[in-house]
């Protein structure tokens, strides 16, 4: 229906409020800045934001209720699919959860096989999440750099489990196939690799004059802020408050590795940036004593039974994701498929600080905000 | 045929053809120019980037601006219900005209000025600063909110940056003693300590000059990292967000017009123009040798201006807006300002 001139300006002004003269901008479903298909509804005075109301559920899947009526082992695709861009930890963590409920033993060496594909995911992870948000920013090259460093990172999984994003590579019980030699050597050398490229970054990004005008003293968030919502990873870490699940509820054998949890206490943006790129350097400092110690053996269970029945019961199980903590909460009634799970994912918690944090700040400003929470949409809406 | 070209040649005649052909000439330079700094702009995002950009359409993907021309011809010009039609279709128009007014003024060659005007400064000037206009017309009558928020980021950015502008070429003017382009230019002639960018004795605080004015053209062409009129991630595409087909194309190549004019200005101002900087050498050589020397001098620096302009929008990310105002209002003006009065005083003095 075409309109005439007329009613589109009444609409026009309707639309911006008339007296009070704010208007509503609609960031997303298909907005670049936003990554997938969320939406915020912008109440905006001007270029400042008076109100930022995110709407979920564009891409709600049903993830829960699919859980519900599977068996735990169909179900376990499904958990790398929540959040892409940390499928191990993801997978890890659905894996750990019926570890725990049916009591069954993982192998040293599948161990350790775990702690170095989920340390090389969370730093492909952030790698990706890093150059986006410098997208975000305006710099278009490191996402290119980044992606190429994460190639590497890809070609080394896709090498043992076959896929590239979706990873499905760890089982009850250990994992699915045993690693190589040919991939040992190569996250052998990607190491110091990427402990060369790192230092290219902060030379040419983290040091960058605008880019630290950009995010310095923007986009602050409390510690109390944080407890209220429940925010994780390094957004909260980027609030001064030292939580990694890694080191609060140790689990696989993240306590055998010395590495710090690295915590910034300013609170901005600039904050979470760098808790991002120290936990790569962190990581690759475990993937690199993992790599020195990985023992000999099984790399999985042979007594696991092809059909699992959970026992009744409520579990629950936390995984350090690279958005934060990751955990799963699974009822048995002791049949084949689970009776509830729930899926506990960082990303929603961290969006849900966008609403009190960004009121009243610069759009610009708001979406360099909301880069530094570093979202993934499928792990929102699930 | 003899006959025709004789009566052409007579006045009045002559200025009508002689205004006619740099017309045409110069229409073919902006139209080119576009289209191929668009793929060297490609071409150097890939080569900064480590990939191999357009490589499909013809050896090195030369033949892709065409590809992408054609393609834009044919798309049809969207205009979406509840536009100002006349406004919405007129932007475009009136952002390009001016772009291309510019070159009209611009000294390429010692023989190849296509209007030699007195005050072809001011012109440059006026014509240029339309630009603004044009973009807040197009982005005003699209009635979409995310181009009337990269309207009024456009204006008061342009605002904030001609000032800073307008006073180092203040400065230039008085170095220099005169507004016509070609005799900034002659000024500058013989060896290069002549251009105007080693004039320290004049202007000890000429090199800051020159990057207030490189920055200030940045801003001015909305150019990386002050691209707040497109900002791409935030407005999805500013002001052109609802245009479509050749009329976005229009916009796109003003751009790039509006690049060149500002780059030609940095090396007429800056780096003696047509000047090879190695004068007295070439004073046996025959004048076409000089001039075609001079045009290929003049093609070298504008060029290497214009790949460092590329050069920065892939480095750098985009500056915040009160980041870009601050930067203009606190730091560019007060420099220009005592760059201009440094330069009267030791005008008055020496």
């Amino acid at each position: 229906m075409l309109l005439t001139k007329e009613q589109a300006l009444a609409r026009s002004a309707h639309s911006v409020g008339g007296p009070n003269e704010t208007f509503v901008l609609n960031l997303g479903p298909q907005h670049p800045a936003t990554h997938g298909v969320l939406r915020v509804k912008l109440t905006m005075d001007g270029e400042f934001i008076q109100r930022a109301e995110p709407v979920c559920g564009y891409i709600h899947r049903m993830h829960e209720k699919m859980g519900e009526n599977r068996t735990c082992a169909q179900f376990l695709p499904n958990t790398s699919r929540l959040d892409y861009l940390s499928a191990m930890q993801y997978t890890h963590a659905w894996c750990g959860i019926v570890e725990k409920a049916c009591k069954i033993e993982v192998p040293e060496r599948a161990e350790y096989i775990r702690v170095i594909t989920s340390e090389l995911n969370r730093i492909a992870s952030h790698l990706v999440g890093w150059g986006a948000w410098v997208m975000d920013l305006g710099g278009f090259t490191p996402i290119l750099y980044a992606f190429d460093d994460r190639e590497k990172i890809l070609d080394l999984m896709e090498h043992i489990c076959g896929a590239r994003l979706t990873f499905c590579y760890y089982r009850f019980g250990g994992v699915v196939n045993d690693v190589d030699e040919h991939f040992l050597n190569g996250a052998r050398e990607f190491v110091p690799y990427m402990r060369e490229r790192m230092r290219m970054y902060k030379k040419l990004v983290t040091e960058n004059i605008i880019l630290r005008k950009r995010i310095e003293g923007i986009g602050i968030i409390t510690p109390d802020q944080c407890r209220r919502y429940g925010a994780c990873g390094p957004v909260l870490r980027g609030s001064g408050i030292n939580y990694d699940v890694r080191r609060a509820e140790p689990y696989s054998i993240y306590n055998r590795f010395d590495y710090e949890i690295p915590v910034y206490h300013e609170c901005d943006s600039m904050a979470r940036y760098l808790v991002r790129m120290d936990e790569i350097e962190q990581s690759l400092r475990i993937v690199e004593q993992a790599l020195a110690t990985i023992p000999e053996g099984p790399f999985v269970n042979p007594k696991v039974p092809k059909v699992l029945k959970v026992p009744a019961g409520d579990y629950t199980f936390a995984t350090e994701a690279g958005r934060g903590r990751f955990m799963v909460r699974l009822v048995s009634d002791g049949s084949d498929t689970p009776y509830r799970v729930k899926l506990r994912t960082p990303c929603l918690a961290n969006l849900s600080l966008f609403e009190e944090t960004s009121a009243g700040m610069l759009l610009p400003d708001a979406l360099a905000h909301m880069g530094s929470l570093d979202l993934v949409i499928p792990d929102i809406d699930r | 045929m003899s006959a025709v070209i004789e009566f052409l040649g007579q006045e009045p005649y002559w200025s009508f053809v002689r205004l006619a052909l740099f017309l045409g000439g110069v229409a073919a330079f902006v139209g080119l120019n576009a289209a191929y700094l668009v793929w060297v702009e490609r071409k150097t995002a890939a080569y900064v980037q480590r990939r191999p950009g357009p490589m499909e359409v013809g050896p090195q993907g030369l033949i892709q601006p065409i590809a992408d021309a054609v393609k834009l011809l044919s798309k049809q010009v969207l205009v979406p219900p509840g536009v100002d039609g006349v406004l919405f279709r007129i932007a475009p128009v009136l952002i390009m005209t001016p772009a291309m007014m510019c070159f009209v003024a611009l000294p390429y060659g010692s023989a190849l000025v296509p209007a030699d005007i007195d005050l072809g400064l001011l012109a440059l000037f006026a014509f240029a600063s339309i630009n603004v206009m044009a973009l807040m017309l197009g982005a005003w009558s699209s009635r979409n909110k995310f181009a009337i928020i990269s309207a009024a980021r456009v204006v008061s950015q342009n605002i904030a940056y001609e000032i800073p502008m307008l006073l180092t070429i203040v400065t230039i003017v008085l170095m220099s003693g005169s507004l016509n382009l070609s005799e900034i230019v002659g000024k500058q002639s013989g060896w290069f300590w002549n251009w105007n960018i080693f004039q320290l004795h004049h202007n000890p605080l000429v090199w800051l000059s020159f990057l207030t004015f490189y920055i200030c053209m940045l801003a001015e062409t909305n150019r990386a990292p002050f691209d707040m009129a497109e900002s791409e991630s935030e407005l999805v595409a500013g002001a052109f967000t609802e245009y479509a087909g050749m009329s976005f194309g229009v916009f796109f190549m003003a751009e790039y017009a509006n690049i060149v004019v500002g780059c030609s200005l940095a090396t007429v101002l800056f780096f003696g123009g047509w000047n090879i900087g190695l004068g007295p050498l070439l004073g046996s050589a025959p004048a076409w040798v000089g001039a075609l020397v001079g045009l290929a001098a003049f093609f070298a620096k504008l060029y290497a201006l214009i790949f460092t302009v590329i050069w920065i929008r892939w480095t750098f990310p985009r500056t915040q807006f009160y980041g870009l105002l601050n930067l203009s209002w606190k730091i560019l003006i007060p420099v220009a300002l005592v760059t201009l009065w440094l330069t009267s005083f030791l005008l008055k003095v020496i």
